[in-house]
């Protein structure tokens, strides 16, 4: 059989004979096939909980990337360590220096009990910060416009030699280029995780379809369209698809949810999850599974008519 | 059909230059020993075969030009009465015989299905599933279900082969019935004696396959 012979099942059609209702339940045509059956709404559950997963990875790297490439880019550091008799003055000197140079909204000099708690992780709670030499910091929040980095390193070090601008490029550059191969690879596992579940719900499809060869070729005898054969076949899948991708979907999300929050427990991982209308996002999962689910079984089922006349 | 041939393989036809109309409300056997061709033939009028050579007409229209929907179409006015029933075996008998109605989108008439259910004579088993039924049970289902869209022709390819004379009589008569409303039947049977018992009530035309090629028999029933 040519392929045009099987222009009744083109796509419009087909989704049409999908939505409407089936009041005569011409689907009961097909037989019940528990093993398949299972297979699909478990293929599909399991694929939808780890797609939740690798979106909430995409856009949580995606979230971080961002994040540190804005708020780390308008926040530079000058780090000053001079001799104890002149490191006030040279702190003086770079305060003056920060005030009068354009682009610079705001330059805040840390207090000791700032500099303890940054110290805190590596000596612990009860560190003679008077005692070390320690030096000073002096975090500037960058303006919108910005401001010449190279010019104001050489008036630093003609003013106050003892005094570092610290822009974090060097450290900064690696993290986001990581968060953004991140957030790459979660949307990359998306794509896999959709095709593996077009393929698993083709197998099935196909071994559906293979297993009621038979009842096929009885329609076709008693004068069955392909597009109500086709029909039967592509509802159920879709709707187990959709079913098991509903529930793994809501697994996923009761999960993502679960997690501590930032606030909690304050590392990358806590990060992981979606906010504000990003909750929204999961919601796809399960068209899109139904939509594999209706490609993948629309497809299986026109190889197995072309096999029947 | 005219000058119809068919073959399974390219050089060696099965079936060769065979000619023939079935008209409405005729009646017909088509007898040849087992393997001349018989269902192959039955197999072509309701267009699951295509001729290798030749024109095969259904209904005025060419079944080359049939597109699969319009095979679907043809399919419904030719009631098939398979040697080996074909069911679907996880729908109750009811279901299986109002199968082609819902296919096909139509209605089932609840009460026209009960009384096809006693023409058969099978009201007691409605909801009994396919494999319960014996052989006379399960091929007089069939005939129902070939009847129940009240197709232009009936086939029915050996429909008394596995039955006993009494069951053989039973069903003949519910063909010969269905002939008197109208319709045309086929009967591929190598069972002469069945030929016999019809003649007796119908004028039944008896054509044999012999030597690839389609005969008037009779005379000597």
């Amino acid at each position: 059989m040519k392929k045009a012979e099987l222009k009744s099942l083109d796509l419009a059609t087909l989704w049409r004979g999908l939505t409407r209702p089936d009041p005569a339940g011409t689907d009961r045509v097909v037989p019940p096939t528990g093993f398949t059956a299972q297979l699909t709404v478990f293929s599909a559950g399991a694929m939808a909980f780890l797609a939740v997963f690798a979106l909430a990875l995409a856009l949580a790297t995606g979230r971080l990337a961002e994040r540190w490439s804005t708020e780390l880019a308008q926040t530079v550091t000058v780090r000053i360590s001079a001799p104890e008799d002149q490191i006030d003055e040279q702190t003086v000197t770079v305060m003056e220096a920060l005030k009068t140079t354009p682009g610079i909204a705001e330059a805040k000099l840390l207090p000791d009990e700032e500099v303890e708690k940054l110290l805190e992780p590596w000596f612990g709670p009860d560190v003679p910060v008077e005692a070390l030499p320690v030096p000073r910091l002096i975090e500037i929040t960058e303006a919108a416009e910005g401001f010449d980095a190279a010019a104001l390193r050489l008036r630093l070090q003609g003013e106050a030699p003892g005094a570092v601008l610290d822009d974090h490029t060097r450290w900064r550059q690696p993290l986001v280029s990581a968060a953004n191969r991140l957030r790459v690879l979660g949307l990359v596992s998306l794509l896999l995780i959709a095709a593996a579940s077009g393929a698993m719900i083709t197998l099935a499809a196909k071994a559906a379809l293979a297993a009621n060869g038979q009842v096929i070729r009885v329609l076709r005898l008693i004068g069955a369209r392909d597009i109500t054969i086709a029909t039967a076949f592509v509802r159920r899948f879709t709707r187990r698809a959709a079913m098991g991708a509903a529930g793994g979907t809501a697994l996923g999300m009761a999960a993502i949810w679960a997690l501590p929050s930032m606030d909690q427990a304050g590392s990358f991982l806590t990060g992981l999850g979606f906010q504000g209308w990003g909750w929204l996002w999961p919601l796809l999962v399960p068209p899109a599974a139904a939509a594999i689910g209706f490609a993948a079984t629309r497809w299986a089922a026109l190889k197995m008519l072309r096999e029947v006349r | 059909m005219q000058n119809l041939s068919f073959g399974y393989s390219g050089n060696d036809p099965l079936l060769a230059d065979m000619s023939l109309t079935l008209q409405p409300g005729s009646f017909h056997f088509l007898t040849g020993p087992s393997g001349a061709g018989k269902t192959t033939f039955l197999r072509l009028c309701y267009a699951e075969l295509l001729p290798s050579a030749g024109r095969m007409t259904a209904f005025g229209q060419d079944v080359r030009g049939l597109s699969r929907d319009g095979i679907a179409a043809l399919r419904r006015r030719v009631g098939v009465v398979h040697q080996d029933t074909q069911f679907l075996d996880h729908l109750p008998v009811a279901e299986n015989i109002a199968l082609p109605l819902l296919v096909s989108g139509e209605q089932v008439d609840m009460p026209a299905l009960g009384d096809l259910l006693a023409w058969v004579q099978l009201s007691g088993h409605a909801r009994a599933m396919p494999p319960e039924l014996s052989g006379g049970e399960r091929q007089r289902a069939a005939l129902a279900r070939a009847v129940i869209m009240s197709p232009d022709l009936i086939l029915a390819d050996e429909p008394t082969g596995n039955l006993d004379w009494d069951m053989s009589m039973r069903l003949l008569q519910l063909l010969i019935e269905l002939n008197r409303s109208g319709k045309a039947v086929l009967i591929a049977t190598h069972d002469l004696n069945l030929i016999r018992a019809a003649k007796q009530q119908v004028q039944a035309r008896v054509l044999r396959i012999a030597g690839k090629r389609l005969q008037l028999a009779g005379a000597d029933l």
